[in-house]
């Protein structure tokens, strides 16, 4: 009950969980090998800015699903369970972590039996792409699990591993970010806003990243 | 078995903006109130500070500050020849949740609709017939107009110290404003906000184009304001974090930064948090409200008797309480009969991605606010002449970025790989250089006989009651509107010097994994006939008059502007009604 | 106004029974005289803000005691001042109460500690102690025992206060100053007798007594630093106008400052209630108290590496609400620029608001109680050591700077701190 007044709590806040470099959280070594490579076919390393792996995109794609995101805790996630048409929305039963799964051991098989028992790790970079086109046309085929749907995802995810805040693992040390010219975490543009047409010179920062402080 | 408790002079269900300002207006006149909200208690300090406010993960994509499809959601489907199905993570839309509702995230654009939007049937019949009007179209006039609301219009403004440029002072055109703008009373009551450079060369482009571009009305200040209730509110910094967020320096209009400081001062008000409101009680007739019933956090159970029920609770949630309490009757769009869920509607957005010379143009747009931008207005309403076009209703077009977030702000152009080194290269050479609006058209959406909402026959909420179910697909004149606005945007994009242009006009199905605005509409419209409508001209149910239904769920359809801004209005007139007639006089405050 | 509650309701009843008797016969109870003396009463128990030591927040019962009262010296309880016979000072004669007021001296003849300000109210008038009196005894009496002997052994030995009374009591009513004002007088009488100022503004010797040389010159105490409220150009009121102190104190927030830990209580129960001639005279008393005879000399030589830090820390922690100039903005983000609570010798407040955050006081006047964030999930010792740093010499401000082992310190405190 509130009442008399706004409420307070002497330090009181809730500040966002920082991803450190502990290990896998949810994949098993295989995987972590695998998400691995593919982020890195996903996202090439340049000589300007990491890939996907250098990055972590692997390590958020891993915090995430060991977490409420992998869990699906915010999803509406009572049956019946029916598939339906696009525009309804995706109808799983299945939780993202757990669709990870399977899908990666579907796709770890389907590997193995085109290349001779070789991992997607194990492939030539050419293969891996090749391998790739494949799930995102569909032609690479996974049995149990549809290979566009998990494309799309672990599309989804390494992007956004790649752009988000580094607290979360990926973005590492801002290279996304330096990458496409987004000065960051700053709250306040007033100096900025009139001067229309120019770069802006301000650090680049994260929520917990300030390499500036220290130079 | 629910505990009965002390009885209240009036119960509000659902703290946002609607039930912040009953709330206000209720206590100021003595009541003794009580706010009843389902979600959480949010506060500047304490949950979106300076420090990690700016966080996109969180709250853009996983969406922290809303509701969550585990706690409620609704279930879908395009036609009833379909099974609608749960939305299990939204899309469309995205719901509010805790005390601020969605005032807490919203953009804060603020604007009034126009003087036709409220006599829609009338006017459009008078100016091009009714055959002009399709069968199965469904608009109604309001049972208000414009000159009712300006004065409470006036009212949320200067609550919210709306940042703008006036258009029409008393019949006076004024430069730099919205030329087709209702009449005014007075000017903003502060300046508008600066623009960016997107913003700047869409208006040089539309007024060689022979457009009036203005600034579109921001409730992120130009400049430190104190309402009229004596509450302060701060300069917006242009920090790109704002709709989906909370403004973490006081600068952004919400119940937080307007009302709730005065409010929760009180001693004749108190709000109870993250208690659900199981359903509005009714005496042995069912023609008299006697208070709610509703479930706290521990899940105990509780009546709270009360002389008076305002339901604030969102549109989706109004109607479905007043479906789950037995108020009013369930439409049927077969017969046509029933009131309670008919004429739902959400807004047509659209929008076309300009890509420009990386070396000539540099758009920082992470420098902006939920609202800046500049507009034109039009195509909206019935501005322009419809009768060679096949479609009625419009939009205001805007250069409105809001954003530079790297996950949702970034486009390449079309043919780039979705993936690969091209794709990296065309994020790396066109993050600065494109503009990307969400909804640069931002259009109406009229409501039909077979676009409505009821209760669904299989999915349940987490207490066993009944999710509520929309039927909704984007109808032929919603489709042509927004290829025609869309097109409009794109001509000015290349006036602006853009070199290649990505058109993404609204195309249906309607889809509700797409994100197209939170502005749903309807389901228990305002009317001057109870036959025809669920609420009267004052938002008091036909039904059970010590009920008033607050919020957008009012609308008998959607226009081609926010809701908001029309929503505090009609929040404050149904206030206004409330003190100086019902209270003196408990009863029907229409008899039609 | 919370504290009239009970008292509120005993005065209309005392209302009617005057308007009863307006053929001018003394009704039966209150006569007109009394009444006046109890509402004086009830005005000066609001400047005394006897509620701050003797109410137990959100109890419901004001005066009552059982409040924790939190000194160098370990926990008290403030007794239970209600008219009740048995466990409040019913039974009390006028005399023991103004004894107990004024002079530090209980009921049984024990002796006060001075917790209980006697040493500051010493200085009200007799008719004043009686109407304060006059006003307890409208008071809803409250049945609640309460304890006062909670300080360990030998602290607890009462008789060790007369020593500490010879060493720092000076007892006697105020005498006004002839060569001041008559506006300066009663702020003097309020400040330094019912208003207690000093006792948790001026600086403490170990035994808990008053530095009387440097009177208002700032105290740690309970987590914050109440700040030097001397006229000081820069650590004190210097820089405020008579009307920056009222606004201060009438509604909590100035041009200057706002009001927030401790005071706003201050301010939330007492100040704001008092009127507005009465917050002049106290303002105009301590503009013309002087301050500190080094605060005028050259501060210490600054490390540049930690300035330079803390202003990278201030751009982009602090400047999106306390602006890259350091002026705020008025009513909502103080200025630090020319603040006297950037610049206090002992920066206990900053670190408390920087690393607890705080919320300033809500009043009629001004209702939007900012907050302040946090920032101690965010920010190591060093960079809040830096940036307070920054602050306390930047925009003109001239302040010793702040260790990373101070912030340490003060962190862990914070801590064990439940308040």
């Amino acid at each position: 009950m509130i009442k008399g007044g706004l409420p307070w709590t002497p330090g009181s806040a809730d500040p966002p969980p920082i991803v450190t470099l502990d290990g896998w959280h949810f994949f098993t070594p295989q995987e972590a090998a695998t998400v691995e490579a593919f982020v890195d076919r996903l996202i090439p390393p340049d000589p300007e800015t990491p890939g996907g792996k250098d990055c972590g995109c692997a390590v958020f794609i891993d915090r995430q699903l060991a977490g409420p995101y992998g869990r699906n805790e915010a999803f509406y996630m009572m049956g019946p369970f029916q598939e339906g048409t696009k525009q309804q929305g995706p109808q799983s039963p299945l939780t993202t972590a757990q669709q990870y799964r399977k899908a990666l051991a579907a796709f770890d098989i389907a590997c193995r039996n085109k290349f001779d028992g070789k991992s997607f790790a194990a492939l030539s970079g050419e293969q891996k792409d090749d391998v790739i086109r494949g799930l995102e046309d569909g032609s690479f085929k996974l049995d149990g699990f549809d290979a566009k749907t998990f494309f799309a995802q672990i599309l989804k995810d390494t992007q956004n591993g790649f752009l988000a805040d580094p607290i979360y693992g990926g973005n590492k040390d801002l290279a996304a970010w330096k990458m496409i010219g987004f000065p960051g975490a700053h709250y306040d543009y007033r100096d900025w806003i009139d001067r229309h047409n120019q770069r802006v010179t301000l650090p680049v920062v994260g929520i917990n990243n300030h390499p500036n402080w220290s130079q | 078995m629910a505990h009965k408790l002390p009885r209240k002079d009036a119960v509000i269900v659902g703290l946002g903006w609607t039930g912040s300002i009953l709330a206000q207006e209720l206590t100021d006149a003595g009541l003794d109130v009580v706010a009843i909200e389902r979600g959480p208690w949010r506060d500047t300090a304490t949950d979106f500070p300076i420090s990690y406010a700016q966080d996109e993960w969180r709250y853009r994509l996983q969406h922290e500050l809303f509701l969550r499809p585990a706690q409620a959601t609704v279930t879908f489907r395009n036609n009833a020849g379909q099974t609608a199905l749960p939305v299990r993570n939204w899309g469309a839309f995205m719901l509010g949740n805790g005390v601020g509702g969605g005032g807490l995230h919203w953009n804060a654009e603020t604007f009034r609709f126009l003087p036709s939007d409220f006599k829609l049937r009338t006017h459009l019949t008078e100016r091009y017939g009714a055959s002009f009007l399709p069968a199965d179209m469904t608009i109604q006039d309001w049972g208000v107009t414009f000159d009712d609301l300006e004065p409470h219009y006036d009212q949320f403004e200067y609550l919210c110290g709306t940042s703008g440029t006036a258009g029409n002072v008393k019949g006076a055109i004024q430069e730099g404003g919205n030329p087709f703008e209702g009449a005014r009373s007075r000017p903003y009551p502060t300046p508008p906000q600066k623009q960016g450079y997107g913003h700047v060369l869409f208006a040089e482009a539309a007024k060689q184009l022979g457009y009036k571009p203005f600034p579109q009305p921001s409730g992120n200040l130009s400049q430190a304001y104190t309402n009229p209730l004596g509450v302060k509110l701060g300069q917006c910094t242009f920090c790109g974090f704002c709709e989906w967020f909370g403004c973490a320096n006081y600068s952004k209009a919400s119940p937080q930064t307007t009302i709730l400081p005065v409010l929760l001062r009180k001693s004749n008000f108190e709000a109870r948090t993250e208690c659900e409101v199981m359903r509005i009680n009714l005496d042995r007739a069912g023609k008299w409200a006697t208070g709610v019933t509703y479930v706290d956090s521990s899940g105990s159970e509780w009546e709270q008797p009360a002389d008076l029920v305002l339901l604030c609770a969102f549109q989706l949630f109004n109607v479905q309480l007043l479906l789950l309490s037995g108020i009013g009757k369930p439409y049927d769009p077969q017969s046509g009969e029933g009131q309670i869920g008919r004429n739902f509607t959400h807004q047509t957005v659209s929008t076309a991605v300009g890509f420009f010379d990386k070396d000539k143009y540099n758009f920082n747009p992470f420098i902006a606010s939920g609202s800046i931008g500049m507009c034109i207005d039009e195509f909206n309403g019935d501005n322009f002449d419809h009768s060679q076009l096949g479609f009625v209703g419009g939009g205001y077009i805007g250069q409105v970025r809001t954003n530079g977030r790297p996950l949702e702000s970034t486009a390449v152009p079309p043919g780039t790989p979705a993936w690969g080194a091209k794709w990296k290269q065309a994020l790396r050479d066109n993050y600065l250089s494109s503009v990307i609006v969400g909804a640069a058209c931002h259009a109406s959406f009229q409501s039909y006989r077979d676009v409505y909402l009821d209760l669904d026959p299989t999915y349940k909420d987490r207490f066993g009651r009944p999710l509520m179910r929309m039927t909704i697909d984007f109808h032929d004149n919603e489709i042509k509107m927004s290829a025609f606005l869309t097109d409009k945007y794109a001509e000015i994009l290349q006036k602006m010097g853009a070199k290649q242009i990505d058109k993404k006009p609204r195309k249906g199905p309607y889809d509700v994994t797409d994100y197209q605005t939170s502005h749903l509409c309807g389901g228990a419209i305002m009317g001057d006939k109870p036959d025809i409508s669920a609420v009267n001209r004052y938002l008091q149910s036909w039904d059970v008059p010590n009920l008033f239904v607050q919020g957008a769920s009012a609308f008998p359809q959607n226009a081609g502007y926010n809701p908001t801004g029309t929503v505090g209005a009609l929040a404050f007139w149904s206030a206004k009604a409330i003190r100086s007639q019902y209270l003196k006089n408990p009863g029907p405050l229409v008899h039609a | 106004m919370r504290n009239v509650g009970p008292s509120l309701g005993i005065l209309c009843v005392l209302l009617l029974t005057l308007a009863a008797s307006a053929g001018g016969a003394f009704a039966e109870g209150i006569d007109k005289q009394e009444f006046k003396q109890i509402e004086r009463g009830r005005y000066l128990t609001i400047v005394g803000d006897c509620a701050a030591c003797h109410t137990l927040p959100g109890s419901g019962h004001d005066l009552a005691g059982g409040r924790a009262i939190e000194t160098p010296f370990g926990e008290l309880l403030a007794p239970n001042i209600t008219p009740d016979t048995s466990t409040g000072i019913g039974a009390w004669t006028d005399e023991e109460f103004i004894n107990a007021m004024t002079k530090g001296t209980g009921r049984n003849g024990a002796h006060l500690y001075p917790a209980m300000p006697y040493t500051y109210y010493t200085k009200v008038t007799r008719d004043d102690a009686l109407a304060i009196r006059a006003y307890l005894n409208t008071v809803a009496a409250v049945q609640n025992a309460v304890d006062v002997n909670q300080l360990p052994f030998p602290l607890d030995i009462r008789a060790a206060m007369m020593v500490w009374n010879q060493l720092y009591f000076t007892p006697g009513t105020f005498t006004p100053n002839p060569n001041k004002s008559a506006e300066w007088n009663r702020g003097a009488y309020l400040a330094e007798g019912l208003g207690h100022c000093g006792l948790c503004h001026t600086p403490k010797t170990i035994l808990g007594g008053d530095k009387t040389s440097e009177r208002l010159q700032g105290y740690a105490l309970q987590g914050w630093f109440a700040a030097d409220i001397t006229n000081d150009p820069r650590r004190g009121l210097g820089s405020w106008s008579v009307d920056d102190i009222a606004d201060y104190l009438k509604i909590g927030h100035s041009q200057t400052s706002m009001g927030t830990g401790l005071m706003a209580e201050t301010i939330g129960q007492s100040t704001s209630h008092m009127n507005d001639a009465d917050l002049k005279a106290i303002a105009t008393y301590l503009k013309d108290q002087p301050g500190s005879s080094d605060s005028q000399a050259d501060p210490p030589a600054l490390d540049q590496s930690a300035m330079s830090t803390g202003a990278k820390i201030y751009a982009d922690e602090c400047a999106g609400c306390h602006v890259a100039n350091g002026k705020g903005s008025a009513g909502l983000f103080p200025p630090l620029a020319g603040s006297a609570l950037v610049q206090q010798s002992d920066p206990t407040s900053l670190l408390h608001v920087v690393l607890r955050g705080a919320r300033s006081v809500a009043t009629d006047g001004a209702p939007t109680a900012p907050a302040m964030p946090q920032f101690a999930w965010l920010l190591k010792d060093d960079e809040i050591a830096a940036v307070l740093t920054y602050i306390r010499n930047s925009w003109g401000n001239a302040a010793p700077a702040v260790s990373a082992g101070e912030v340490g310190r003060a962190r862990r405190a914070f801590i064990e701190r439940t308040d």
